[in-house]
């Protein structure tokens, strides 16, 4: 495509490596990034870990280029600005100051946003994490030594910050609707481990309960749980999910539904790719249409989405990776590659849960799908591959049980 | 081309050995090991993308 002109609307990691990828391909034209932040591109993953805990200063998280210095891809940046809609005939992007960007090549990257506990956004204290604003916001309650934090949700980002503040000594009760954590990111077996490590670490987990209100003043005093439990606490962080930022698009004429629908090469309409936390996908490799809302995939994406932005049409490569990510909870790193739910077959192929230095399997359809490593990265990179490769079940236990 | 890595941010997560195996390599005592400080030019593209997929950002290169 002769796209002189591309617009990436989203400013943050799939956003970036697309325009990174974009010159790596040889775009000479305009390249201009929208983001609703103030911020240049940052990355996120310390926010709920070092950044929070202070042992890492917030301008340490900036993102570089892979080469060279971010200014030398030439981008041209729109920041504290949002995209308002999208004229997909006329080819524009409205922007909220009335400006109107015209683009032959438009990347969708506008990731997602916290859900909210309703009826909380009156009180000071209820915080959601997702900036590096957020973060702030947090770390100054943190630094102020709250009696107790109450962390709501027990995924990824609830434990990470449950973790967190254990670190630092503050007390911490973690609730939980589901009777584990990150049963749907896990499953229940390995959430229950997870369970454990946070116990051990002396957190207070609350599963199978659901907070009735939050109630004070002006701010944050008490957590009323469904079991009748009352906790006196001085911060609450909210962790239970996100929502794509498809907002913008409504009317747009794009599949919305859970994101934005691409076909398996990323490509939502003719000249528009989508790519990050917004894209849902039909992935190959799984037969599942899935978004993913990992670090590595918004990288992953980010590239391949301008990778089929600037092929000749019709010949775009499918996006088909094994997803990966990865959680650091205490002196503990979690790592997934693959596909975990709530109803897979699970074995431990290697070291013990109750070491909490093991690798496990996920099985489904027959073959392998997931493999979930705690403090084994060697052996989760390595085993990944046979994801890739469509290795049975029974063949991939046998290979992992030969190679011990 | 030279590759730096900086052991205080490394958390051995292997994606670099992923990415460029030549390169990087996490073995079982969970240490990574850089296994050629001057890679051959013809696998800067995978360096590249092991600095990319670094979760830590702990790679760089120089040169």
């Amino acid at each position: 495509m002769s796209a002189d002109r591309i617009v990436i609307v989203g400013a943050s990691l799939a956003g970036f490596r697309a325009a990174e990828e974009l010159r790596a391909l040889g775009h000479e034209g305009s390249i201009t990034v929208v983001g609703d932040e103030p911020h240049l591109p940052y990355d996120r993953p310390p926010l709920s870990k070092q950044v929070l805990a202070g042992s890492r200063p917030p301008e340490a998280t900036a993102l570089g280029a892979s080469s060279g210095s971010i200014e030398d891809l030439g981008l041209d940046w729109r920041l504290s600005t949002s995209a308002t809609a999208l004229d997909l005939a006329e080819r524009i992007v409205l922007l909220g100051g009335g400006e109107r960007l015209p683009y032959n090549g438009l990347v969708i990257a506008t990731g997602a946003s916290p859900r909210r506990l309703p009826g909380t956004d009156h009180l000071a204290g209820v915080h959601t994490l997702r900036t590096l604003d957020d973060c702030l916001a947090i770390r100054s309650v943190l630094q102020a030594g709250p009696r107790r934090v109450a962390v709501v949700g027990a995924g990824f980002i609830g434990a990470e910050v449950a973790a967190t503040c254990r670190g630092l000594g503050i007390e911490v009760s973690l609730i939980e609707a589901l009777p584990v954590p990150l049963e749907r990111g896990l499953g229940p077996q390995m959430g229950a481990v997870m369970a454990d490590l946070h116990r051990d670490h002396g957190v207070d987990v609350r599963l199978g309960v659901g907070v009735v209100l939050i109630d004070g003043s002006d701010r944050a005093e008490r957590v009323r749980l469904t079991d009748g439990s009352v906790l006196d606490v001085d911060l609450v962080v909210v962790g239970i999910g996100v929502s794509p930022n498809t907002g913008w698009l409504d009317g747009s004429g794009l599949t919305i539904d859970n994101g934005v629908l691409c076909d398996a090469t990323c490509l939502a309409a003719p000249g528009v790719v989508a790519a990050g936390d917004v894209a849902r996908w039909p992935n190959p490799l799984f037969d599942e249409v899935m978004r993913v809302e990992h670090w590595d995939n918004a990288i992953a994406m980010g590239a391949h989405a301008a990778r089929t932005l600037l092929a000749v049409p019709g010949t775009a490569e499918s996006f088909a990776p094994v997803p990966w990510f990865w959680s650091d909870q205490y002196d503990r790193k979690v790592q997934l590659a693959g596909r975990a739910g709530a109803d897979d077959l699970v074995e431990v192929v290697s070291g013990s849960v109750e070491d909490r230095r093991f690798v496990a399997f996920y099985g489904r359809g027959g073959r392998v799908v997931g493999v979930l490593g705690m403090n084994q990265p060697a052996k989760v990179m390595r085993w990944r591959s046979m994801i890739e490769d469509r290795v049975s079940w029974d063949d991939a236990l046998a290979a992992a049980g030969s190679s011990e | 081309m030279r590759v730096v890595v900086d052991y205080d941010l490394c958390e051995s997560n292997a994606l670099c050995m992923q990415a460029a195996p030549e390169v990087f390599e996490v073995r079982d005592d969970d240490f990574l090991y850089v296994l050629q400080d001057e890679p051959a030019e013809d696998l800067r593209a995978k360096v590249e993308e092991a600095v990319r997929r670094c979760p830590k950002q702990a790679i760089t290169i120089e040169g």
